[in-house]
């Protein structure tokens, strides 16, 4: 008898393995949701999933009789304007701050302890002061989205240049180059691997800022639609669209995932941990 | 005039004493090897000739003139490990010194800039025998190869001197003895002043022209940086003919040195100085 953590699922148990807990939690909410509905067919709290495919058809396919949208999908391209507008900006902060933290020790000295003070700062506490700064619209929840992930993302391609051989630098030199041609050359692309794992990693937080900042001021978006028909316990409305943001989050996720594995195949020859 | 005086340098980190009074002169187209003890400054020596490090006091001059502070290209270098560029493959490594000096800006090359210097890489690239795996990723390259793209990255440039940190000591002794007839071969042929630190006494006796050992002359138990390293000897080895025809292996019959030292250390020590 092997143990336990020598015993491996072949491939088709493995898949099996991990389809298996989605199956579970959608045949708990199919029972649970029978049962409740049998006892009172108005139930609000665990709709049918019947009614799932109507919301989600009427959400989709069917324009608003006030606004006239097509509301799921408006609400999508609102949200995914200020997530990746957002995510741009932070990444972009990130890749500047952190090279020039991580590489010129200058800047080192006169940002590294902002830096860190900045991080540990509650990005949710300085959402009023956001919303008083820059109003209600949209720079407010941009900028908060930005607030959320650019310290995290800047201390970590700072620690990624540091963690670059001193020998690489060094040979850079003698090969002449120059600070500028180090950072394009040399840094900034052994950076990018891990930048893109850095952005899957601050993708959950983005996500969360985001649906923050429509819960408390928006007029749409994926989060404000949310917290809208919350008063109304529309179940029916809020369980889809959690399905929506959960798809729309795991499918960047996977883009980025594929992305870095093909753009980048001197890492994956590389590095096993990927 | 020599090509490296050394001139009462010393260097000191703090109370602690690495180097104390080094004096030399250093030849064009010599092949020194530096061996000692581990600690006792040939690393920091050599950073000192490739200006990663300062000496503490005194100065190193490169063809008269005071050195350059920070590397450039005079000083060519090979260290141990993680001398290429992961992210570029064999010939990009190659080329990579290409583009810094001829773009600038960009430090890429296009068009028949690039082709040119992808036809000057081809050369140096068969030279170290990586003609075959010129379009891998230094990741799939065993040691030995890594270490010939190294080189063959740091003669692009053409430097004066090329710097070796122990270039030899993670390779198996098959890969060693072939990576020693490589260099001897280029060094040779380009007439560069090598510089080569090494663990390996032996390594030093065949390869060198002179060998020069570091060592502590005073030693105090109490305090064991208080007094540092110098040079302690200085061998001329038997001067190798240097474009003798044809020969591209270390030939036992006119390479006296070379080819005893391996062997026994105590004749090749004898040799005349």
């Amino acid at each position: 008898m092997a143990r336990l953590l020598n015993r491996r699922p072949g491939r088709l148990a493995a898949m099996h393995l991990a389809v298996a807990p989605f199956l579970l939690i959608v045949l708990a909410y199919v029972a649970g949701s029978a049962v409740r509905l049998a006892e009172n067919p108005n139930d609000k709290l665990l709709p049918a999933p019947a009614s799932f495919v109507e919301t989600a058809q009427r959400m989709a396919f069917e324009a608003d009789k006030r606004s006239g949208d097509y509301l799921l999908w408006s609400d999508t391209a609102a949200s995914l304007e200020r997530l990746g507008l957002g995510l741009a900006a932070g990444v972009a902060i990130g890749l500047v701050l952190g090279i020039a933290i991580g590489l010129l020790p200058y800047v080192t000295a006169a940002l590294r302890a902002l830096v860190a003070v900045v991080s540990v700062v509650p990005p949710l506490a300085l959402l009023p002061i956001l919303f008083i700064v820059f109003g209600l619209g949209e720079t407010g929840k941009v900028v908060l989205i930005i607030v959320g992930i650019a310290p995290f993302l800047v201390r970590d391609v700072a620690l990624r240049v540091g963690e670059i051989p001193n020998e690489q630098l060094i040979k850079a030199q003698t090969l002449g180059a120059s600070t500028w041609q180090i950072v394009t050359r040399v840094v900034l692309p052994q950076i990018l691997p891990r930048l893109v794992d850095a952005v899957r990693l601050s993708l959950g937080p983005a996500w969360l800022f985001l649906i923050a900042s429509e819960a408390i001021a928006a007029t749409d978006g994926l989060g404000y639609r949310i917290f809208l028909v919350r008063r109304y316990l529309a179940m029916d409305v809020i369980i889809p669209y959690v399905a929506w943001i959960t798809l729309l989050a795991y499918t960047m996720d996977l883009g980025l995932r594929s992305l870095s594995r093909r753009a980048f195949p001197w890492a994956v020859t590389g590095d096993s941990r990927s | 005039m020599s090509l490296i005086s050394v001139r009462n340098v010393w260097k000191t980190y703090g109370d602690d004493v690495v180097l104390e009074r080094l004096n030399l002169e250093v030849e064009r187209h010599e092949f020194c090897s530096i061996v000692g003890a581990s600690g006792c400054g040939k690393t920091t020596f050599l950073r000192m000739l490739l200006s990663q490090e300062r000496p503490s006091r005194g100065e190193i001059l490169l063809d008269g003139e005071p050195m350059d502070e920070e590397p450039n290209p005079d000083r060519g270098v090979v260290f141990q490990r993680y001398s290429v560029f992961p992210h570029l493959t064999v010939q990009d490594n190659v080329i990579v010194g290409l583009e810094f000096q001829q773009s600038r800006l960009l430090g890429r090359l296009f068009g028949a800039a690039r082709r040119r210097a992808v036809e000057q890489a081809e050369e140096m690239i068969e030279a170290v025998g990586l003609t075959r795996a010129r379009a891998a990723y230094p990741a799939s390259l065993s040691g030995g190869m890594q270490q010939r793209l190294a080189i063959a990255q740091a003669l692009m440039r053409r430097p004066k001197i090329l710097l070796l940190d122990e270039p030899f000591g993670a390779l198996d002794p098959g890969t060693r003895a072939a990576m020693h007839e490589l260099i001897l071969r280029l060094w040779r042929s380009t007439g560069m002043t090598i510089f080569l630190v090494t663990h390996d006494l032996s390594e030093g006796f065949q390869l060198g022209t002179r060998l020069l050992v570091f060592d502590k002359v005073r030693v105090d138990p109490d305090a064991p940086g208080a007094y540092g390293a110098r040079v302690t000897y200085d061998l001329r080895l038997k001067q190798r003919p240097f474009d003798a025809p044809g020969d591209t292996v270390p030939d036992p019959a006119d390479d006296g040195v070379a080819a005893t030292a391996a062997v026994p250390l105590a004749n090749a020590q004898a040799a005349p100085a």
